[in-house]
């Protein structure tokens, strides 16, 4: 075998979380009735668009989760093969130009020379202080000044013409499937997805994936011969760097909420639907932990944990493994740390709602509490941990930036948005300045935890059916203001009625 | 009689989506000054958008497309902004329905009031304060040199509203519109703003417009009446043409879906359908649709006004004068009667059968606790002590003012609440001193029906599962899924709703409708004793009206006892069997309901009674107002909970609380003024 599959302990919480998912989906398949809300989620332009990103997001991540070692080259080919110590993953292959190409120090993004002056020597012996051709970075130019804008041109279009050409094929692709599940003419299903009259908004979908294939088209044509977004300190590739942080970003968005999620709801609605000694023991607990600072609590498990990695280097065989253990318990840590908002907001609604007179008819069924919290608390108060969760995963990642700037977050071996952020407060105060390396964080990002954002909004929005009634009725609600007595009008219920008939 | 204010063809609309609403749609009316004009109609007709369209306060999404509003003679509608601040709370101000909401909470109300007095009048500090006093002794505050310094939360309901009307008169106004002014209020309290916003108005001349959906409020305070539905006025008129000749289908059908002593034997009427959409172009009268008189030219052409006599007028082809010849006769359809005969000719001896529900002594404390180690410092005595019975295929209704402690009584029989002391017999079965899981077995023969349709459901699950949960969790019927699909369509057919709503989301019915499915949900179980906690008063008239033939179908064909909660005293004549008069956690006074009706005993019954207001003038005893609010049940006062209130308090009153007093086999009271049992 050329290589040795490694399973690193959050690679295997990965794999376990897509395992969920893919559980989950086949549930809401086999319920008509689930499936007509999720697929509402998919009428959205604007979750539709971010999901398009979110799902390239997510595919760099899931590359980067399939790590292996490659096997040395060994002189005696009967012997057992000897394998690297270096941990690869798939999206190292993907971008091997990438990984191997390291210059010197500090360039500029596209650039051909040095970001800093330096002496070199000149082949007549004579020294000389200026900017050195880089070793990668335009090499191929005979003469960068007069041919580095056109090159840089000519690839990038070229690369973009291959993107369109990809998206071409997926948009015909895409009608004729059209055409046979509607069952109608290419033509006409064409018609179908430009004069968005399909409920499936998949012009949005096909717009964002033209951007995104263009850019990828530009910058993959780009990558042999340029550093697209300049390199850092040690000469490594930017943008490189931005693709590795995506799946730590990833991890410690999702895994803390999954560490964090179990006691902020259970802890939280308990204390708002049990009330009396258990509310009180909740609060003191989440208030104790809550007055600790955070920061402080985190660094002392951390430090603890390393001070255990450092005396039993036997159990690692390499320091990938080391650094993915290091991730997995700052996320446990990030994760029982940070329950604390969530759960009190939990608690306040649960008590709100335990008042209500459904909750109150259940009782009167003599329905269970369990069943209660499940049935009929949990679902009313999804909008609210779905936001919060939403919220919490860029202050997560975050979070991880000033703990890799305290010294204790992510392993100095592991490339992350916060070890990417604070390099760049070194960089940001140079002169002349770095922005580059901050700027691809900023980029990538933003463009993240937007998508994310949008997404998750498009969901609380399609699952919560109190928002669809409120757009399908707005035509017909005729007093907006009114709060005492009838809150919904008489006449809504024909109309809605009717409406929600003939899309079920 | 010089008009005050006109309205001319006034059209507005809400750009709530994308077909405009015509909230108002071409309405006309006047106002004289000193005049109340009661503007009536159903939630959702436009009344209240009316009211704001004059303020010029719509919301954002609204819009006067066409129209006049004049007060004497200056066009409202063509004021720039900064003129129209002064005509607001100035010549025009306005009070609304929920005074919790409407004042700020952490402002006094002293500074509530200086607000609107600063904006209409240049007054010194110390007359300005001055005036505010003024203001608060004239709606009846007592002692309002300190209670304008206190905060509104220190206030009780009642109050607050009169505040509420302090502010509004601050600016001595012109007109005052009144906005469901008393809907959240107790009948007694009710009855006290009423008194003063008609003295007020005697004292000011001012002219009122009184929006509301009472017509027993309409028939207290109006001069003149103008009938609103689906965005226009449809019938105008005095008061006396109006209630005793009401001359278009709608209201006619109105006054019969009203629930009334000598309609009890009878389904009451119902006005079927519900109201058209506003957003549609309307090409004939906007009531044909459910018209029982409708004719083919109602669906064509749209109804001009017809004169009936002097200052009547109607929106109604039926008046027409080429129609004149056409049947006319109001034909209210209030006959159909229950299979059942007579109920009132079988009373049986009500000794003979056990009862269904025995409650003896029931106390329900909740404690008040206070401080670092939550010390128990006193208690709010809900309910204080309180027996009744009930007896099988029954209606007791519970009538009480807001804080009494009825619903306390509802949620203990079900063991919502745990009672403090006392004993209630289900069946000869205690229920108190059961365990969970045995009260567990017994649970599907009693259940409750609530007061807001709108909490009263899970969102977040369709009417199936709504209903499928009381059968699962009481193991009803453990059968197949079919038979529960079977068991599923059987109540919704029961109930009067479609077979396919089982799909839907609750928040896709109407209040009515949303009812209904409670009602179907409690049955769902089987139960023979409903607890029905003021089942109808978040609903408008007509479809209160539904919902009580609903309740009375149930109870002949099923046999199903109730306990009744409720307020309203037409809903109590309507259907109750027995009732029982609650105030401050204690029953002072029961009966069948003709006792208790007819001959009320206790003064705080007849107080009550005497507080609703009354469609027909004629009373046979006379007004009697209550003074002061509700105490709290914390504190309650000493001997006779009511000897505050009690116009007939002797120095007994004060020292213990009287024992029973009995009037017949079923009519007792306690109270002083009675020979008293020992």
């Amino acid at each position: 075998m050329p290589f040795d599959l490694v399973l690193l302990w959050t690679d295997a919480l990965i794999y376990l979380f897509v395992l969920m998912i893919l559980i989950g989906m086949g549930y809401v398949r086999r319920h008509p009735h689930l499936l007509a809300s999720w697929k509402r989620v998919g009428h959205s332009a604007s979750g539709m668009s971010s999901l398009t990103i979110l799902l390239f997001f997510l595919l760099i991540g899931f590359l980067d989760t399939i790590h292996f070692r490659p096997a040395l080259e060994s002189n005696n080919s009967q012997s057992e093969p000897i394998y690297s110590v270096d941990v690869l993953s798939a999206l190292d292959i993907l971008v091997t130009p990438l990984r191997t190409q390291v210059e010197k120090t500090y360039s500029a993004p596209l650039a051909t020379h040095l970001y800093a002056k330096e002496t070199i020597e000149l082949p007549d012996g004579q020294q000389m202080r200026t900017f050195a051709r880089l070793q990668y970075g335009g090499a191929h130019l005979q003469h960068p000044e007069t041919e580095h804008a056109t090159d840089v041109w000519v690839r990038s279009l070229q690369g973009a013409g291959y993107g369109f050409a990809v998206w071409c094929l997926l948009l015909i692709a895409l009608t004729a499937a059209l055409s046979k599940q509607y069952e109608c003419s290419f033509k006409q299903s064409f018609g179908l997805v430009w004069q968005r009259t399909s409920e499936t908004p998949w012009y949005a979908i096909l717009i964002t994936l033209l951007i995104l294939l263009l850019l990828v088209g530009c910058v993959s044509a780009l990558i042999g011969y340029y550093h697209v977004l300049g390199t850092d300190k040690v000469g490594q590739d930017v943008l490189y760097q931005s693709l590795k942080s995506i799946r730590v970003a990833l991890v410690i968005g999702t895994l803390t909420t999954l560490i964090m999620l179990p006691f902020a709801l259970l802890l939280g609605i308990m204390a708002g639907y049990f009330r009396g000694w258990i509310d009180d023991v909740i609060q003191y607990v989440y208030t104790t932990l809550n007055s600790i600072p955070g920061v402080l609590l985190i660094a002392a498990a951390v430090l603890m944990m390393q001070v255990y990695i450092e005396t039993h280097p036997d159990i690692f065989d390499t320091t990938a493994a080391r650094a993915d253990l290091r991730l997995l318990f700052l996320c446990i840590i990030l994760g029982i740390t940070s329950w604390t908002g969530l759960c009190r907001l939990l608690r306040g609604e649960a008590m709100k709602l335990r008042e209500l007179e459904y909750i109150q008819a259940a009782h009167a069924f003599g329905v269970s509490h369990w069943r209660i919290i499940t049935r009929h608390i949990l679902p009313n108060v999804m909008h609210l941990v779905l936001i919060a969760i939403v919220m919490d995963f860029s202050s997560l990642v975050l979070a991880e930036a000033v703990l890799s700037y305290v010294g204790v977050g992510v392993d100095p071996s592991m490339i992350s948005f916060g070890t990417m952020i604070n390099a760049a407060r070194l960089e940001m105060a140079r002169e002349p300045m770095v922005w580059w390396a901050l700027l691809a964080a900023f980029i990538f990002m933003l463009a993240l935890v937007l998508s994310a954002n949008l997404f998750a909004d498009a969901v609380q929005h399609a699952l919560d059916p109190r928002t669809r009634t409120l757009r399908h009725s707005n035509r017909l609600k005729h007093r907006p203001h009114q709060s005492g007595k009838n809150a919904v009008p008489v006449t809504i219920e024909t109309n809605t009625v009717a409406k929600t008939n003939h899309r079920i | 009689m010089n008009t005050l204010v006109e309205i001319d063809q006034l059209k507005t609309v809400l750009h709530a989506s994308d077909e405009p609403i015509r909230a108002v749609d071409g309405l006309s009316l006047k106002i004289a000054s000193g005049e109340t004009f009661a503007l009536l109609g159903e939630s959702g007709c436009g009344k209240s958008m009316t009211a704001l369209s004059i303020m010029r306060l719509l919301p954002d999404v609204g819009e006067i497309i066409s129209g006049q509003i004049r007060i004497k003679g200056i066009d409202l509608l063509q004021l720039p902004e900064f003129a129209m601040r002064r005509i607001r709370g100035k010549r025009i101000s306005m009070i609304f329905q929920e005074p919790m909401l409407s004042l700020n909470p952490v402002m006094t109300i002293a500074e509530q009031i200086h607000e609107v007095l600063s904006q209409h009048s240049q007054l010194s500090h110390s007359s300005a304060q001055q005036r505010i006093v003024e203001l608060l002794e004239q709606v009846g505050i007592s002692d309002a040199e300190h209670r304008m310094h206190e905060y509104p939360f220190q206030f009780s309901g009642g109050m607050k509203q009169r505040a509420m009307i302090a502010i509004a008169l601050a600016g001595e106004p012109e007109l005052l519109i009144a906005d469901e002014p008393t809907t959240a209020l107790d009948v007694t309290i009710q009855a006290q703003v009423l008194d003063l916003l008609r003295q007020i108005q005697q004292r000011n001349h001012m002219a009122i417009l009184l929006i509301t959906h009472d017509l027993g409020v309409v028939a207290e305070m109006a001069q003149q009446v103008g009938v609103m539905y689906a965005g226009e006025i449809v019938e105008m008129a005095s008061r006396e043409d109006f209630f005793n000749h009401p001359a278009h289908p709608y209201t006619q059908q109105l006054f019969a879906s009203l629930p009334e002593k000598h309609k009890r034997n009878h389904a009451l009427a119902v006005i079927q359908g519900t109201v058209p959409s506003l957003a549609q172009i309307f090409v004939g009268c906007r009531f044909a649709d459910r018209c029982q008189q409708a004719m083919a030219v109602c669906h064509e052409h749209i109804p001009r006004w017809s004169l009936i006599t002097d200052g009547h007028q109607v929106r109604c082809h039926l008046y027409d004068s080429k129609n004149q010849h056409a049947e006319r006769s109001a034909v209210i359809n209030d006959s159909i009667i229950f299979g059942a005969p007579d109920k009132n000719t079988d009373i049986e001896p009500i000794t003979a059968v056990s009862p269904l529900l025995r409650v003896t002594d029931l106390k329900v404390h909740f404690p008040i606790r206070k401080g670092f180690f939550k010390r128990i410092v006193g208690h709010v005595r809900a309910v204080d002590g309180v027996s009744l019975q009930i007896s099988a295929g029954k209606t007791l209704a519970l009538v009480g003012e807001s804080g009494c402690g009825k619903t306390t009584i509802g949620k203990s029989i079900l063991q919502l609440i745990q009672p403090t002391a006392g004993s209630i017999l289900f069946k000869n079965r205690e229920l108190i001193s059961l365990s969970r899981s045995q009260l567990q077995k017994i649970r599907s023969q009693f259940q409750i029906i609530f007061q807001d349709p709108f909490s009263s459901l899970n969102p977040r699950m369709r009417v199936r599962e709504t209903l499928l949960e009381g059968m699962n969790a009481l193991c009803v019927n453990q059968l197949s899924d079919t038979h529960n699909e079977q068991e599923i369509d059987l109540l919704l057919q029961r109930v009067g709703l479609p077979i396919e709503v089982k799909w839907r989301f609750p928040h896709e019915f109407s209040g009515g409708q949303r009812q209904r499915i409670a009602i179907a949900r409690a049955l769902a179980v089987n139960p023979e004793l409903l607890i029905c906690d003021e089942p109808t008063s978040a609903l408008d008239v007509s479809v209160q009206a539904q919902i009580l033939n609903l309740l009375k179908s149930l109870q002949s064909s099923l046999g199903i006892t109730f306990l009744f909660i409720t307020h309203n005293i037409a809903v109590v004549e309507y259907l109750a069997d027995e009732v029982a008069v609650m105030y401050l956690g204690r029953i002072v006074e029961q009966g069948q309901v003709d006792e208790i009706m007819d001959t009320p005993k206790h003064p705080y019954t007849q107080a009550l009674l005497s507080s609703v207001p009354k469609i027909k003038q004629d009373r046979n005893h006379p007004l009697i107002r209550l003074k002061g609010d509700l105490p709290s049940p914390a504190a309650p006062p000493s001997g006779c909970h009511f000897h505050p209130r009690c116009p007939k308090a002797m120095p007994i009153c004060r020292e213990q609380y009287p024992a029973v007093s009995t009037f017949s086999n079923t009519h007792t009271s306690h109270c002083f003024l009675y020979s008293q049992e020992s």
